[in-house]
């Protein structure tokens, strides 16, 4: 029967264990390590390598699998001083991982030699009892509700498809929440605008899808815009450091504002939009997939494109396609699933059905083709005027 | 046969129906064969956007593009509305 120490030996000579010079080296090279901490998770909160991933050493077995596929990838492992790593590493390489290296001296060595250590944000336990369903989920976990935390989604529209996507939004802790609008909330809108409510007429509609916001979920903050997004306060309002825009605007000139404007800026935008039972979704991602204009190069003339206040529009439907824009932000923050880029989802609520076509990139487009011709604002009344759509 | 896909701003000038069915072996006889029963529609069908069976016909040949009998035929015009 073997003691501690001598068990320890023995793994000792059968692992690869490198000194933090070497390690701090390899994590700078091209190909570098997953570095896997295997501390418990309070020991975690205090500081880690960067790039550590943790998966505490009771929990290896069964997760290494998920964080690293490849048993031939290299793997760097650590603790607290380089035992209970030894363990792991001994694991690892049991469990078939063929290029592993123990941090000999953990974290402690590192830290004495003057390598950076990060302090990760956690949860609090309040944070942890709201989020509780999205932690049980592998895709997100404690890492993708900390990012939704730190995740910044800029609203252009508090109305209909604004309505259920900055709920949604707000329940799932996206941690800043912008909202561009400059209408307040009117009779009319009650019947679909789920974010305002009866005691809110006349009041200025960022104000009113602040206060459910915040009443929601104080983990959120609103920066509420009460204006008109216009060619002057584009740039302003989009260089806040958006990750995703999300687009429900009532017209025509402010889709290709948002458009051209985010082309520009390299933010994605989650297009959306409504008329009586029918509803369009896609992803426009700049440099991957079409931009609006790519798909629409001239809006259409008014006949063709009544608005919901001249068409009407069944209430539920901005609920459905609202959500769905949601649910693209969301995936577009966390960087999981498959996105609507390049697709354009129909739904008819009346049959009811989900039809899908394809959208390409048009080389050919003024804004985002190889040769763009408009490289700056236009007026965006005058071209849909032009073009024979109204606003 | 061909089934084609009105979108909801245009189905006043279909007597409201969603769905037509559409004599031609081209976009561009589909078109003509709508417009010939459905007059309202002439000159609009140049604002929408035209898929056959879920591609866009400007990376196909246009209104040249063959559609096949069990094709769907999806027309589909920019929508500004969000409010």
């Amino acid at each position: 029967m073997a003691t501690y120490r001598e068990l320890l030996e023995q793994v000792r000579e059968q692992i690869d264990e490198i000194g933090v010079s070497e390690a701090a080296s390899r994590l700078e090279a091209a190909d570098p390590p997953l570095v896997v901490d295997v501390r418990e998770r309070h020991e975690w909160d205090e500081g880690r390598l960067p790039e550590a991933v943790h998966i505490p050493r009771g929990s290896l077995e069964s997760r290494i699998e998920r964080a690293a596929p490849d048993r031939s990838a290299p793997i760097l492992v650590y603790c607290g001083s380089g035992t209970r790593s030894a363990f792991a590493a001994k694991t690892l390489e049991d469990l078939g991982y063929e290029s592993v290296s123990n941090l000999d001296g953990g974290i402690a060595e590192w830290k004495r030699n003057g390598f950076p250590v990060v302090v990760s944000e956690s949860l609090s336990p309040a944070q942890r009892t709201r989020y509780s369903r999205h932690l049980l989920i592998p895709e997100v976990g404690e890492e993708g509700q900390l990012r939704l935390l730190e995740s910044r989604v800029l609203l252009v529209g508090a109305g209909g498809l604004g309505s259920p996507a900055a709920l949604y939004l707000a329940a799932a802790g996206v941690g800043t929440l912008g909202i561009v609008d400059d209408d307040a909330v009117d009779a009319t809108n009650l019947q679909r605008q789920i974010v305002h409510s009866t005691d809110r007429l006349g009041e200025p509609k960022v104000e009113s899808a602040k206060r459910t916001i915040e009443a929601l979920n104080p983990d959120v903050t609103v920066r509420a815009f009460r204006e008109r997004l216009t060619s002057e306060n584009v740039d302003r309002i989009f260089d806040e450091g958006w990750d995703v825009i999300v687009d429900g605007a009532d017209n025509f000139p402010t889709r290709y504002l948002v458009n051209d404007a985010s082309v520009w800026h390299g933010i994605p935008v989650v297009h959306g939009s409504i008329f009586r039972f029918e509803g369009q979704v896609t992803v426009l991602e700049p440099g991957e997939g079409p931009c609006y204009r790519c798909i629409f190069p001239q809006p259409p003339p008014p006949e063709l494109a009544p608005s919901c206040a001249e068409g009407g529009v069944l209430g539920v439907l901005p609920g459905i396609i609202g959500s769905l824009q949601a649910n693209e932000a969301l995936k577009t923050a966390l960087g999981i699933g498959d996105r609507l880029v390049g697709r354009l989802l129909l739904f008819d609520a009346l049959a009811p059905s989900f039809t899908e076509v394809v959208l390409r990139k048009d080389p050919q487009c003024p804004v985002c083709g190889e040769s763009p011709t408009i490289t700056e604002y236009v007026d965006y009344v005058e071209f849909c005027q032009r073009a024979g759509a109204h606003a | 046969m061909s089934r084609v896909r009105i979108p909801p701003p245009l189905r006043d000038v279909t007597d409201g129906l969603q769905e037509v069915d559409a004599q031609g072996g081209t976009v561009g006889d589909i078109l003509d064969d709508l417009v010939s029963r459905f007059p309202g529609l002439d000159g609009q069908l140049r604002h929408a956007n035209v898929y056959v069976d879920g591609e866009d016909i400007r990376v196909l040949d246009d209104l040249e593009t063959s559609v096949a009998p069990d094709s769907t035929v999806i027309l589909l015009p920019a929508m500004a509305g969000g409010f």
